[in-house]
């Protein structure tokens, strides 16, 4: 890096800059457009300078939409508390069943137990689409269709093969002779499971559960066919704002700087435990 | 009595026998040292007998109980692992106390009982370090306290001097045994090192590809290694190993080495027109004038001086190496021609065939028949 000339350097400022400018400026613009009306928004050509206004977001937290053709009720906290019910929820869940299924994966070589591994990653691989017809139709037999448990059931499609498929590589990197350590001083296999291996694979089950968490979060066709308006999450209450006097470009963008808020805000958190489980290989021997 | 009793143990993983129709018997209190070279199976054993690999067929007893089917934290053995295998989330203390704090034992009785081994293993002063800010001796130490602390009547020590450094290794080479007989238990060690074999263990069982080659004690295999491969083992510097066919004359039994008979004293003539291999350890080689009786005519080729030995390495006439040591100080070649003589007392004879050790004659026979 010393041996960089000025050139060269400002060449690389240049290049990451270009690079910052392009990923950031639509999130840059949409915060923008939060704080204006549709009139300053839609205004050609656009302009940076504008007055700003909080009449999106107070429309949002009040639920009541002021439209050209008159008051519109929109349930967009309602949806923001749904997004993160399913999504907690769902991570939780996936977590208690697939911690335990990571490890059985990881430390037990049965017969098929790589098949069964690879079958819950296949749900990836699906396009949803593919699994939600039929999905739909289970659902009306059962009763489950526009409910919380049964969003909740869907969502493990998403979180569950990531979770089990990220942890059971972090339990597989501890070394055995810690855990068998552990058994030969005495400890059971479920004592050594909860003061060893969980303890030691708990950056990466963050880890794990932070990326589950933002999949669950950002899912949309699941939360669209399988609930009606009153269990939809945000990704699906932002189609509300698509209305029959035109698209209302203001909420939108505020809907999603309220939406982005709590994920964005868990990552920059979870950050040092992403860094610390991804140099997790230190602790081997 | 009995610690340990291994029966027609195997262990295949896939089609490979990693042990293979073992059976061995450590008695209460002994040092059995395990040797071999790496992938003998030393390590599958030792972990077979703590219990966290099954054997596939075959049984393991300590102190008398069946415990082919016990769990691991049921078989109240203590063990030691080559990389340490410490918890790296915990201090040294937590570390050593994990045998304490499974057998539910009260808060003071855990601390004193770890203060005193880590005192015992002089790192009572870094007991609140994490494994991250400890030193090498230091991990080994704590590895070993954690193995001693509940005295277990029987204890496993998986090559623990392999991954610190010499000056350590040496320290500790003097310091365990003093230590394991404090502790009074039964101990199984494995180790690659001929010279930690030799200083720790009351007997040495050899391994070799999943089977004991030989077991006995220090001085029994390196005065008689059962075969070639456990000769060139044993010794540093290594063995010499020549080639040769024994012929008997009127006077016993000589190999000749560049055309002068060197007398093999132990053995008889069954041995004579055999193919053999001759093993000389290199202090059975001494170094004389020309004028000696069995001198033989070697080219002194290179000379390396070891701290308490001096190792040269001469070329006979017919072009065979030869490695003598002698002890460092004493007067000897360092170039060119020399003479040397080999004491045949002290030679083994190996089948060339089977690599198995003959037969030495009966010397109790002899001995008698010669006072006769």
């Amino acid at each position: 890096m010393d041996t960089m000339s000025p050139i060269e350097r400002a060449l690389r400022a240049v290049a990451l800059t270009l690079v910052v400018v392009f990923f950031m400026f639509p999130i840059f613009w949409i915060f923008l457009m939060s704080f204006q009306t549709n009139e300053t928004i839609l205004s050609i050509p656009p302009s940076i300078v504008f007055s700003p206004t909080l009449s999106n977001y107070a429309a949002l937290i009040t639920g009541k939409l002021q439209t050209a053709a008159g008051t519109l009720d929109i349930a967009f906290m309602r949806n923001l508390g749904n997004s993160i019910f399913l999504s907690v929820t769902s991570v939780a869940v996936a977590l208690v069943l697939g911690v335990p299924a990571a490890y059985a994966f990881a430390r037990h070589k049965f017969k098929g137990s790589e098949d069964i591994a690879f079958t819950l990653l296949s749900f990836r691989f699906a396009p949803p689409l593919l699994v939600l017809l039929p999905l739909t139709q289970y659902f009306q037999w059962l009763g489950l269709s526009n409910t919380y448990f049964g969003l909740i059931w869907v969502y493990q499609l998403i979180c569950l093969p990531l979770i089990l498929w990220i942890v059971r590589g972090y339990f597989e990197d501890i070394s055995a002779d810690v855990e068998y350590a552990y058994r030969i001083a005495g400890h059971s296999w479920f004592a050594t499971f909860r003061k060893i291996a969980l303890p030691l694979a708990g950056p990466g089950i963050a880890a794990a559960g932070l990326l589950a968490f933002i999949f669950a979060w950002n899912n949309f066709v699941f939360a669209l066919v399988l609930a009606s308006a009153d269990k939809q999450p945000v990704t699906v209450g932002a189609l509300a704002f698509i209305t029959s006097s035109g698209i209302q470009y203001g909420q939108i963008a505020s809907a999603i700087v309220l939406s982005v808020t709590p994920t964005l805000a868990l990552a920059l958190y979870a950050q040092r435990y992403l860094v610390e489980g991804l140099s997790l290989g230190a602790v081997k021997g | 009595m009995t610690t340990l009793h291994l029966q027609n143990i195997v262990k295949r993983y896939k089609s490979q026998t990693v042990l293979d129709d073992l059976s061995l018997d450590v008695a209460n209190g002994e040092r059995l040292v395990l040797f071999g070279p790496s992938g003998a199976g030393k390590t599958v054993l030792l972990r077979l007998v703590a219990g966290v690999i099954e054997p596939d067929e075959g049984r393991v007893l300590i102190g008398g109980e069946d415990m082919t089917d016990v769990d691991a934290e049921h078989r109240g053995v203590g063990m030691a692992f080559q990389n340490f295998a410490l918890f790296p989330h915990m201090s040294a203390f937590d570390n050593i106390a994990s045998p304490l704090t499974a057998t539910r034992s009260s808060k003071d009785a855990i601390t004193a009982g770890v203060q005193k081994v880590a005192k015992l293993l002089k790192i009572d002063h870094v007991l609140s370090h994490h494994p991250k800010a400890l030193s090498n001796g230091q991990k080994q130490r704590t590895a070993l306290a954690r193995a001693l602390v509940g005295s277990p009547p029987l204890l496993l020590l998986d090559d623990p001097l392999r991954n610190v450094d010499a000056k350590l290794r040496f320290e500790m080479r003097l310091e365990l045994p003093r230590l394991l007989a404090a502790q009074g238990a039964t101990v199984v060690y494995v180790t690659q090192d001929y010279k930690e074999a030799m200083a720790l263990g009351d007997r040495i069982a050899v391994m070799s590809q999943g089977r004991i080659r030989q077991i006995g004690t220090p001085q029994q295999i390196y005065n008689a290694p059962a075969d070639i491969e456990i000769a060139r083992l044993f010794g540093d510097p290594t063995i010499n190993l020549l080639d040769v066919v024994p012929q008997k004359s009127g006077d016993g039994v000589f190999v000749e080495l560049s055309n002068v008979r060197v007398r093999l004293s132990d053995y008889d003539g069954d041995v004579s027109g055999k193919s053999c291999v001759l093993g000389l350890r290199p202090e059975a080689i001494v170094f004389v004038d020309a004028s000696a009786p069995g001198a033989i005519p070697v080219t002194v080729e290179a000379e390396t001086p070891l701290n308490e030995k001096t190792v040269t390495l001469a070329m006979t006439a017919r072009g065979r190496e030869i490695l003598v040591s002698r002890p460092a100080g004493t007067p000897g070649p360092t170039a060119g021609p020399a003479h040397i003589a080999v004491n045949g007392a002290q030679a083994f004879l190996f089948d060339k065939a089977s690599g198995r050790l003959l037969p030495r004659a009966d010397m109790e026979s002899k001995r008698n028949g010669e006072a006769a």
